[in-house]
């Protein structure tokens, strides 16, 4: 919309103030990663810091080697919208990286599709 | 976004994961069909929906009255280091119409199982799937005791487009679900190659 001025302070800006632990509270997580999101840590974890939880080093444990978002959600046992919210703490600490898939149609020949098929093939 | 895989960007290289969805109505061994192909046991994600269906999440760990929990059954296939294939159950109940946008969102292909003795079943699956433009065949898991049906049968009283490939299979065999999963590629592959010249595709 021309000539509005975009609202930064409002429930997509993220929150001003941790809104939750893993305890209580509600989140709506900041991004909305495909649940075939690669999730891969970028180091050890850490020992316990401040404002991360056994879960967030859990994930950084899992994610030594990568991990979709929906085997780290199934592993901790915890919802796929939990995860998200628990990944947002750990890419602004710079703990994990997330890859997005690349879209299929995007995919610029069918190498893909032929690694796939063969790949099945020698299973 | 900064943490997205880009080729300039250090560390190693991310695999490759593509998401096969399969669909089809209650017990009509989606997760059977998961479990045959994949390298593990089938696992388990769940996605916590509020009563209105919005991707609210609930952490306080309390089972609240107005949050329901939908719950999805996937395996993965590695191919070496570089490529994975994660087959994703679509939840039973077809209302819970955001998971399944979510699960679909990025999907190479869907495979629709299908059981001659209930093939209604199947079609709310090819409706959504026709509907989003996501690319199917139609498996029918052939039961025992169920009658068989010819696959033209089967074509005709589900109102398929002649293009989408129906076929039999069993889904407790590891080999008849790589044969569906595999066509199921070829499929997707034709219909990509007949996009690309804007024309029919020569056979």
């Amino acid at each position: 919309m021309p000539g509005a001025e975009p609202l930064w302070i409002d429930d997509e800006a993220g929150p001003l103030v941790r809104p939750y632990a893993m305890t209580g509270g509600r989140a709506r997580p900041r991004n909305g990663f495909n649940v075939i999101s690669l999730v891969l840590a970028m180091q050890q974890a850490p020992p316990l810091e401040v404002g991360l939880t056994p879960e967030h080093l859990h994930i950084v444990n899992l994610c030594q080697r990568p991990l979709a978002l929906a085997e780290v959600s199934a592993h901790l046992r915890l919802p796929l919208g939990t995860v998200r919210v628990l990944l947002d703490d750990l890419l602004a600490r710079g703990l994990v990286r997330v890859s997005e898939p690349q879209p299929p149609a995007s995919l610029p020949d069918n190498h893909i599709f032929e690694a796939l098929i063969n790949g099945l093939r020698k299973l | 976004m900064d943490y997205e895989n880009s080729d300039g960007e250090a560390g190693p290289v991310l695999p490759t994961a593509i998401k096969v969805l399969v669909a089809g109505g209650f017990g009509v061994g989606k997760t059977t069909l998961v479990g045959s192909v994949s390298e593990t046991q089938p696992l388990r994600t769940e996605e916590v929906l509020t009563e209105r269906g919005v991707g609210v999440d609930d952490l306080s760990g309390v089972e609240g009255k107005h949050t329901t929990t939908v719950a999805m059954d996937f395996g993965r296939i590695s191919f070496g280091e570089d490529l994975v294939l994660y087959l994703f159950g679509t939840p039973g109940q077809d209302r819970f119409w955001f998971v399944w946008d979510e699960l679909a969102l990025g999907a190479l292909g869907a495979v629709v199982l299908a059981d001659t003795r209930r093939l209604a079943d199947s079609f709310p699956s090819i409706d959504y799937f026709e509907r989003n433009r996501v690319p199917f065949i139609v498996a029918v898991n052939c039961f025992e005791g169920a009658r068989q049906y010819s696959l033209d049968d089967v074509q005709l009283a589900l109102n398929l487009d002649p293009e989408v490939p129906v076929m039999l299979c069993d889904a407790r065999d590891r080999e008849s679900s790589k044969e569906v999963l595999i066509a199921l590629l070829q499929h997707v592959m034709r219909g990509r190659g007949t996009r690309r010249e804007s024309q029919p595709a020569r056979s």
